[in-house]
């Protein structure tokens, strides 16, 4: 920040001029505002900025991707031979569990969202989200949940080692994990049948919505509002199209999920009946508002995956999008039957012929916009000057695993077929290409693409050759034998298996496969280590890329755009750079007034650390461990407080005045 | 394309105000939560007609009272919002007091009301009826206690001297969004869970 000054705004007037200061502001709460502090700690605790709420989004969900993966490879070892005894059955239970609920909540949202945070903001000319304090709330309740939801394994290994067991409503219960699946089938959430693993699962993941809920709601309001002038609709990057359809569909699906946590809470500590069939209650209900968010859900963690590689594929094909209206008309699309799908997750609980069949058809029709994009991504290609940097390779590795997971996605669409394949392992192929070979790939594309951007760092060397061969041999081998395991009858969550069903082969080979993946993945993690430690200057667009993030520096000053520019067309870059001279990218002149900064905050910290004790206390309460309600209603105060304190210390904010140099 | 050209597209997506847009969203969601509760509750009175005669404990004079007083306190809120728009501070209190009191009118005659029905052998464990009536009209209770609090905040800050029709009409208009939202769910469950048990012959 050398070549900028920073000014006072004080909260009732508008600009002070004369002064020239670095000091913090005093809040209207009379506390020191945590500006420009010198502890780099206290400087990232209260960041209101989105970049390094993005990168610190990342780097949370790539520890837990670490995490899910040594989960998968644990149930992978274990299945390895058959009647294997590495793992008990029940230990065996919580591992499939928390891999389903760490990958998709904690590892694949999160990853999107780190990419939401860092690049939406730069790619319509913003200068921050609407809301920066929310975006600081968001990611810190996100932290506060997954503490929570991984609470059970501390409860667990205490448990392990003699030093706690579990007295109360679930007094004799052993598995102090979440051991019931990661969709939480009604009955088996029920007290009697599941410990306080379950209630750890409840509060951790009803965290995690209130996180997903307010950053979904404060990107909405972002690209509405806050695109930079001449950015209209349809000149946004596909991106930040995909960001809006996902905010969207989480806004609208989450409360499902919601109030149904909510229902199982109640039926677990306060005796209500919802999904309690000795009192009336329906399992049934909990599948279906499980899936009225479930299947939202799948569409919020593909959806941006589809943005990443629409961004990717014509700057690594030097054209432009092939058919872009297209391309986010079918990202809409998806995002709105992604609503009227959810039953073919039930195809089997008997809903009758009539809805059998219209929800069969609806699954089938999203294959068409689905199909579209694919066809588009092609036609991109078709004529380019195709590149294969890292970026690209993923990228068309995606196209084509992502098209695999597609085909056994349509077999599951007809219902008979379905039935067949309910709950086996070809189940699991088909969701893993989706979810590997389809949003893994991508999502790695979108980090060699966009961290020399982030870091300002280039790759170094072509490690990454390797990582596109090893995870993409790795998850080929892992999952393509699984639809045959599947086909030969194998159910998933079996935590074992004997001899003489023709599956031992199959299974090995699996696990040899899972292994090969974890070596890409690690390779992954050298790569990015060694991008972080040893790369050179990257440069403001090292891959001569086409959208307006490549215009700021690399990493982008903490106010974005010096001035704010003016869009002229669609790939604003591209066009600035090569198009024709009224097409150029121009600024706005700010008349001397600079950039208006929001102040930092302690209060959306402190406001989500109180999610801590309130999940805790209300998950241990059930494990029978006393005055846990207390510290439940502890932290319902602390988030009161915190939101109190937010409200009346006031947004705050300073003024900067850079040189136009970064423009 | 010249540039006062670009200088009205960016007029055109500063079409409503964020803290109003935020809240509409807030709204949008909070529909699906309502809808979820709403629809639990009425699959549940289908699924099982004869396990409860909820008109054993409700007492719609009771019920059409504080649904009345709730409809008054929206009326109300809307003459505190337009005092704001005007930069009318005294109006604005005296209107805003009105909408808390009559919020906690509406609140004791839940507690009331809950007592009562807890009286009466209903709990939330003795059938589903009583799972997702209380959970339906608590979660409802908690979103006008919610507004209650936050009306409350507003009535002393105005004391501060920082607010203004400038600066404030808009953080008034969007609890007025929260407080008609909330009164509208009320009307829905008015409707759907208790006027719907006296039509003759349903069950």
């Amino acid at each position: 920040m050398s070549h900028t000054e920073t000014e006072i705004l004080t909260p009732s007037t508008t600009l002070a001029p004369e002064k020239h200061v670095l000091e913090p502001e005093r809040s209207q709460l009379g506390f020191m505002r945590p500006d420009h502090s010198r502890s780099v700690i206290m400087d990232w605790l209260t960041t209101v900025d989105h970049k390094k709420i993005g990168i610190m989004y990342g780097a949370i969900a790539l520890f837990f991707l670490l995490v899910g993966g040594v989960e998968a490879l644990i149930i992978r070892t274990q299945l390895a031979i058959p009647e294997n005894d590495l793992i008990s059955a029940q230990r065996y239970n919580q591992l499939f569990t928390m891999h389903g609920t760490t990958m998709i909540f904690l590892a694949i949202m999160p990853l999107n969202a780190a990419f939401f945070n860092f690049l939406v903001p730069l790619q319509i000319g913003a200068r921050d989200v609407a809301f920066p304090r929310i975006n600081s709330f968001s990611l810190w309740a996100f932290v506060a949940g997954a503490i929570v939801i991984n609470f059970g394994w501390v409860l667990q290994a205490l448990q392990v080692m003699g030093l706690f067991e579990a007295s109360g409503p679930t007094a004799g219960m052993t598995d102090l994990a979440p051991a019931m699946g990661w969709f939480g089938y009604a009955p088996l959430t029920g007290t009697n049948f599941t410990g306080a693993g379950t209630d750890f699962w409840i509060m951790g993941l009803q965290i995690l919505g209130i996180a997903s809920l307010s950053a979904a709601m404060n990107f909405v309001v972002t690209i509405v509002n806050m695109r930079a002038p001449g950015m209209k609709m349809m000149r946004m990057p596909v991106f930040t199209w995909m960001t809006l359809v996902v905010s969207l569909l989480i806004v609208f699906a989450f409360p499902a999920i919601t109030i149904a946590l909510g229902q199982l809470m109640f039926d677990r500590c306060f005796g209500t009946n919802f999904f309690v069939v000795a009192g009336g209650g329906q399992p049934i209900l909990w599948q279906h508002l499980f899936w009225i968010f479930g299947h939202p859900e799948v569409y919020i963690l593909v959806l941006p995956a589809m943005g990443i590689i629409s961004e990717i594929l014509p700057v690594f094909s030097k054209k432009p999008l092939f058919g872009y209206s297209i391309v986010v008309f079918s990202g809409a699309v998806i995002g709105f039957l992604g609503f009227a799908v959810w039953s073919h997750h039930m195809f089997t609980t008997g809903l009758g012929k009539v809805a059998t069949a219209a929800f069969s058809l609806l699954t089938m029709a999203i294959a068409v916009p689905t199909g579209v994009k694919i066809f588009n991504w092609v036609g991109t290609l078709w004529g380019g000057r195709v590149r294969f940097s890292a970026p690209m390779i993923f990228s068309l590795g995606f196209v084509w695993m992502f098209m695999m997971g597609g085909f056994s996605g349509i077999m599951h669409s007809s219902a008979p077929a379905d039935a067949q394949q309910q709950d086996s392992y070809f189940v699991i192929a088909h969701f893993h290409y989706v979810a590997i070979g389809g949003i893994f790939l991508a999502v790695v594309a979108g980090i060699y693409f966009w961290l020399p951007k982030m870091i300002g760092k280039m790759w170094k060397g072509n490690l990454s050759t390797w990582v596109a061969i090893f995870s993409t041999v790795g998850l080929n081998v892992t999952f393509f034998p699984m639809h045959f395991l599947g086909l030969l009858g194998m159910p998933r969550r079996t935590h074992t298996y004997l001899e003489g069903f023709g599956w031992e082969t199959y299974n090995l080979v699996c696990t040899i496969g899972a292994y090969i993946l974890a070596f890409g993945i690690f390779l992954l993690v050298v790569d990015i280590i060694r991008c972080f430690r040893k790369g050179e200057p990257a440069g403001n667009d090292p891959w001569d890329a086409r959208t307006l993030e490549w215009a700021t520096s690399s990493p982008p000053k903490v106010y974005n755009f010096a001035k704010t520019p003016i869009i002229p067309a669609r790939d604003a870059l591209w066009e600035d750079k090569y198009g024709p001279e009224n097409r150029k990218v121009t600024y706005m002149d700010d008349h001397g007034h600079g950039i208006h900064m929001p102040s930092q905050s302690w209060m959306p910290f402190i406001a989500a650390l109180g999610f801590i004790p309130v999940g805790l206390g209300m998950s241990l309460m059930q494990a029978g461990i006393p005055y846990m309600g207390y510290v439940a209603i502890f932290g319902l105060l602390v988030i009161g407080f915190g939101i109190a304190l937010w409200a009346i210390e006031g947004p705050g904010g300073y003024h900067m005045h850079p040189e136009a140099d970064a423009a | 394309m010249s540039a006062t050209e670009n200088e009205e597209d960016s007029h055109g997506s500063l079409v409503i105000n964020n803290k109003k847009l935020l809240m509409w969203l807030f709204l949008g969601s909070d529909c699906m939560f309502f809808g979820t509760l709403i629809s639990t509750h009425l699959i549940y009175r289908k699924l099982y007609p004869e396990s409860y005669d909820p008109l054993l404990v409700f007492d719609l004079e009771l019920t059409s009272f504080s649904t009345f007083i709730l409809l008054m306190s929206s009326f109300l809120m809307a003459l505190a919002v337009s005092a704001m728009h005007k930069g009318e501070l005294k109006s604005f209190r005296r209107n805003t007091i009105g909408v808390i009191f009559f919020g906690l009118i509406f609140l004791a005659c839940q507690v009331y009301e809950f007592a009562h029905f807890t009286n009466e052998g209903l709990t939330l464990s003795t059938n589903t009826f009583g799972s997702t009536f209380y959970m339906m009209t608590g979660t409802h209770g908690v979103h006008v206690a919610i507004g209650v609090f936050w009306l409350l905040c507003l009535y002393f800050y105005s004391y501060s001297g920082k607010m203004d029709a400038h600066e404030s009409a808009v953080d008034v208009e969007v609890a007025g969004l929260y407080w008609h939202f909330v009164d509208i769910v009320w009307i829905i469950i008015f409707t759907a869970v208790y006027l719907i048990e006296y039509i003759p012959g349903l069950h």
